[in-house]
């Protein structure tokens, strides 16, 4: 998550199947959690947290994952670019 | 084993603000069981310091190591050769391997990524508490296994004081009695007798009061 950001992402998603009907048991409470603490990581160094979302969705589920994509596209466009990238490019002209 | 947690993101920028290359050197013993350390702990870190240098315009060069410890030298000795090659070492160990690689490695400034906070256990996934301070006294024998010393605010050695309230610590009422579980525990154990014992007044000279301290073994020393 955090690699996708440095990098230059300017959002980031992660989905996970319904709770409760993990393969892996906890698996997906525990992306959860993570998500939650690398959110607050990003606010911490000022590149904002919100740009950060967990989804929960049945894997058979297409239509919500679609809805989902549109969602986050529509929150990110939004908040604009990644300020790292805009730091980056405003050094570059300078 | 030792725990520790992660200084604020702020205060580390803070060591390096000035430096265009630093060495991150993680600690694969207890740092990395208490999720504090570790090679994971140091990949997010690097990340994290990246992208704040990067949101100022800047760039940080972050290169990450992982040592098996950082309280041997022999692990130490592994970034011997690349190590003048950072302006700064943020090393995620524990005070302890902090210190042990700052006196290695004298011509570059190491700074502390972590608090390094008690000698506890791991009661559940992400819940650690104390249970030892180190008084180089250990009492446990006679306490049914449960430390007063690390446990009770007051490091009482006989007995609750009146500050106990349901086997709760007037500090804090999440907080155990120490004096309350031990009696329990020697309930249970048969043992009540002992609580009648009284422990003798404590030479405090071999915790802290002493001055650092030092265990030498003959039969191990080269």
């Amino acid at each position: 998550m955090m690699v996708a950001f440095q990098k230059g992402a300017d959002g980031v998603y992660v989905v996970g199947c319904l709770e409760g009907e993990c393969h892996f048991l906890t698996g997906n409470l525990r992306a959860k959690k993570k998500v939650e603490y690398a959110k607050k990581l990003l606010d911490e160094i000022g590149v904002g947290g919100e740009r950060l979302a967990m989804y929960n969705i049945a894997a058979s589920d297409g239509p919500r994952f679609a809805e989902v994509a549109r969602e986050m596209h529509e929150k990110i466009k939004a908040q604009g670019p990644n300020p790292i990238k805009g730091a980056t490019l405003n050094k570059k002209a300078a | 084993m030792i725990v520790a947690e992660r200084k604020p993101i702020d205060e580390i920028i803070g060591f390096v603000k000035n430096c265009k290359k630093i060495l991150l050197v993680g600690c694969n013993e207890c740092v990395t069981v208490c999720y504090a350390g570790g090679k994971k702990e140091v990949g997010v870190l690097a990340s994290a310091l990246k992208m704040a240098f990067m949101k100022e315009g800047k760039e940080l060069e972050v290169e990450e190591v992982t040592l098996e410890r950082q309280c041997d030298h022999e692990y130490l000795e592994e970034i011997r050769n690349i190590i003048d090659q950072y302006e700064a070492v943020i090393s995620l160990a524990c005070g302890v391997g902090v210190q042990f690689l700052a006196e290695k490695y004298l011509t570059t400034p190491v700074f502390p990524g972590l608090n390094t906070s008690f000698m506890g256990v791991t009661e559940e996934s992400g819940v650690w508490s104390e249970r030892c301070q180190g008084c180089g006294q250990c009492i446990l024998g006679q306490t049914a296994g449960i430390c007063p010393i690390s446990r009770c605010a007051k490091r009482l050695l006989n007995g609750p004081c009146g500050g106990s309230t349901d086997g709760k610590c007037e500090i804090n009422k999440e907080l155990d009695c120490a004096w309350q579980l031990i009696i329990d525990r020697l309930k249970e154990l048969g043992r009540l007798e002992d609580y009648e014992k009284l422990i003798p007044i404590k030479d405090w000279s071999t915790e802290r009061a002493g001055g650092p301290r030092k265990i030498v073994r003959e039969d191990l020393k080269s």
